[in-house]
């Protein structure tokens, strides 16, 4: 039984869709479009001239020991960024949801963090954990923990994973705050009588209600991981040391913008284009079997 | 790419402002040149005071300098509004991307086309030759217009020198002198004996200028695009395993990429830091201590040779692929040149900046006033020396990679992973001559064509 609005004319149909349409267009089909044009030719730095190469840049990247090597580090940067984040909002959702003194105080200290932009949480990362002149770096140091992250390629991506995670439970913090708030609260005071404890009634009944929203938020976060970090890298370790924190994203940045190899950079845009679709595709189609609307 | 696309995008909109402040130049009747940058302040304040001189000595021309963010952001900005038709008239660009920009075809002019073009005579011979011949062609013509050079020296503290018993007016000129002043500071209890900046400008391109050997074939590059890196070689070998070496016992600290490490210096951290001569104004302001600075020291049984410069010059652009600049404006930019290179001008600059003095007339200018007899500026001329030391060959002409920025990136992090332990020292020079050639490779590719 579903309610069907028709439209009398063509015209106002497209007409509506027309700003949506555009800026897809524009914003993405333009230069997804280029993006893979690009990643078939060769090119000097200003243009002057352009060979097509087929295949080549995709083989050369796929050949290259340090390619492969980022995307290992992609792979636990982003699994560790999602599990994170998301944890860590669900925990603090359900701390916040409880009636307790103060809530409203609580919630808005920690959805501030999203309005933080990605370099200056960095540099907030920075100045904490910095070997020589962060308070937790000088810290460590002192304690006897050999901390240097410019040197160490493990504690850097630990940094940078730690940093990316936080600026993404706020968001994940909001999302799970809404979810919790749709879940009846009979069915709790029902369970609670039937004698459930706390812990049993978050497992039993919380966690597969908010399912919906965790599936996706794993989703989003799975995104944000892949594209949405590299001001944080940017900004901490530049990739470094050595290369243990360049992720994919970061190294279409260092080779597109700051090597100008354009015809490799568009290359491993198309191949992260692709590996971010399929993963999609099967999440929704294996994940979301199992998330219960 | 989608990057490249939105910066194109960002250009075409500037591109619509742009009109509008033409407009106004117009109307004042003077030839607008525009000028980009990327030196930050205080530097940034100093060059459009210089700027502002030329704008006041005459009528027909005014430049219009833009800070473009640092070298390599201004470096991309003035090729990404090259490939929209914006390019500036003028960028200024660091020593790294000479290569690239040698080989950009139509989308430079060179200096001395200008020259040549515009009538305006500047006398090459005057300016220092380490300093003119890393902005010429092979065959000697000036390619670029020189403009803001710095060396490498060290930088040490006296006092702890003296706490550890070390003779504080003569710092080491080996590295094995170095090597016992290190064990020497660390045990009178100085936590950081030694820390440096620029890791790959210090310890690769400096050090194998000084020590006369080859970075690259092809005289460092500038014979060809076809160079191959030569720095897996024994002293450099040498070097690198001294450095790790000495991280593991202590006397070495990695302070990070670019110049990250010279924070260590002024706060007493690190006992001797080696990085630009550009460093000696903060340190000036913020050191507490008594300090020195010395040249660049050199392995035992080696002559030194000159030291190589880092900074950056000034480029004359097209405005894209298919337009051409007008006489007017290359008289200007030609003009101004000339203007740099006075040798009052060129001596305030190095005065004010702590540059080099890049004219011989301009270090006299310089000294003239005095300058180097000031208490406050004892040792202002110690990288002019070492500039002048030695004989010069091809290997300390300069270096002249295309796609240098690539491998200078490369280079810091097989460094870093040798000093985490990662990799032997012979196999982080190993991965840095086959990485860096294969970027060699690419680039000499995308380049045959011009």
């Amino acid at each position: 039984m579903r309610k069907k609005v028709i439209f009398k004319g063509i015209a106002l149909p497209w007409l509506l869709l027309l700003p949506q349409l555009l800026i897809t267009g524009v914003f993405f089909f333009w230069p997804a479009g280029q993006a893979i044009y690009g990643s078939f030719l060769r090119e000097d730095a200003f243009g002057l001239s352009r060979q097509f190469v087929g295949l080549e840049n995709f083989t050369e990247v796929l050949a290259d020991p340090n390619y492969l090597a980022s995307g290992w580090t992609t792979v636990i940067f982003s699994t560790s960024v999602a599990f994170l984040a998301l944890a860590a909002a669900l925990y603090l959702a359900v701390q916040a949801d409880k009636a307790i003194r103060g809530a409203n105080a609580y919630k808005t200290m920690l959805i501030w963090p999203y309005a933080v932009a990605p370099a200056i949480a960095a540099v907030l990362w920075l100045f904490m954990f910095h070997p020589q002149i962060g308070l937790f770096g000088r810290m460590l140091n002192g304690l006897g923990v050999p901390w240097d992250y410019k040197l160490n390629g493990d504690q850097a991506l630990l940094l940078v994973i730690l940093a990316a995670a936080w600026k993404q439970v706020s968001y994940n913090f909001i999302f799970f705050m809404a979810g919790l708030q749709s879940i009846p609260k009979s069915v709790l005071e029902a369970a609670a009588i039937d004698g459930a404890r706390p812990m049993r009634r978050f497992w039993t009944i919380i966690f597969p209600l908010l399912a919906p929203t965790s599936f996706f938020l794993l989703v989003v976060n799975i995104v944000y991981a892949f594209f949405d970090t590299f001001g944080t890298i940017h900004a901490l370790t530049g990739g470094g040391p050595g290369q243990a924190t360049t992720t994919l994203i970061y190294k279409v940045y260092v080779d597109g913008v700051q090597n100008l190899n354009f015809g490799s950079s568009a290359a491993q845009s198309v191949i992260l284009m692709v590996i971010v679709i399929l993963l999609t595709a099967v999440q929704f189609r294996f994940i979301e079997r199992k998330v219960h609307y | 790419m989608f990057r490249r696309t939105l910066m194109a995008g960002a250009v075409a909109l500037a591109g619509l402002i742009g009109p509008v402040a033409q407009g106004q130049a117009q109307a004042q009747d003077r030839t607008e040149i525009q000028f980009w940058h990327g030196l930050s302040q205080p530097l940034g304040g100093l060059l459009e005071r210089l700027v502002a001189g030329f704008n006041d000595s005459q009528t027909q021309y005014r430049i219009v300098p833009t800070f473009r963010g640092s070298y390599p952001e201004t470096m991309v900005a003035a090729i990404a509004a090259f490939r929209a038709g914006q390019a500036p008239h003028l960028v200024q660009m660091f020593e790294v991307g000479t290569g690239t920009m040698i080989n950009a075809g139509r989308a430079i002019i060179p200096t001395h086309e200008l020259l040549s073009q515009t009538g305006v005579n500047i006398n090459f011979d005057d300016f220092l030759p380490g300093v003119r011949g890393y902005y010429a062609a092979a065959d000697g013509r000036q390619m670029a217009m020189p403009f803001n050079s710095s060396t490498a020296i060290v930088y040490y503290n006296k006092d702890a020198f003296r706490r550890a018993n070390l003779n504080a007016d003569q710092f080491p000129t080996t590295w094995e002198g170095v090597g016992q002043a290190l064990q020497a500071l660390k045990a009178s209890g100085h936590a950081c004996p030694m820390s440096t900046a620029w890791p790959t400008w210090l310890h690769l391109e400096q050090f194998s200028a000084i020590h006369n050997i080859p970075l690259a074939t092809q005289g460092n590059g500038f014979g060809g695009a076809n160079a191959e890196l030569r720095v897996n070689n024994p002293l450099v070998l040498r070097h690198l395993t001294n450095l790790v070496n000495w991280q593991k016992e202590g006397l070495f600290r990695w302070g990070g990429r670019d110049n990250a490490g010279e924070a260590l210096f002024p706060n007493g951290e690190c006992a001797i830091m080696l990085t630009s001569s550009g460093f000696r104004a903060r340190v000036q302001r913020e050191a507490r201590f008594d300090w020195g600075v010395a040249m660049l020291p050199t392995y035992e049984g080696t002559q030194p040779a000159n030291a190589i410069i880092g900074g950056a010059s000034l480029w004359v652009m097209n405005r894209g692929p298919n337009t051409q600049r007008s006489a007017a404006e290359l008289r200007g930019i030609a003009e101004f040149f000339a203007y740099t290179a006075r040798p009052e001008v060129a001596g305030k600059w190095h005065m004010d900046t702590g540059y080099l003095p890049i004219t011989r007339s301009g270090f006299e200018s310089a000294r003239a006033t005095g300058f180097y007899n000031q208490p406050a500026n004892i040792g202002a001329d110690v990288p002019i020396e070492q500039m002048l030391r030695g004989a010069s060959s091809e290997n300390t002409r300069g270096i002249r990679l295309g796609g240098f920025v690539e491998i200078r990136v490369i280079m810091q992090e097989e460094m870093e992973r040798a000093l985490q332990g990662q990799q032997t020292p012979e196999q982080a020079l190993t991965n840095m001559t086959t990485r860096g050639n294969a970027v060699l490779r690419n680039f000499e590719r995308a380049n045959r064509g011009g």
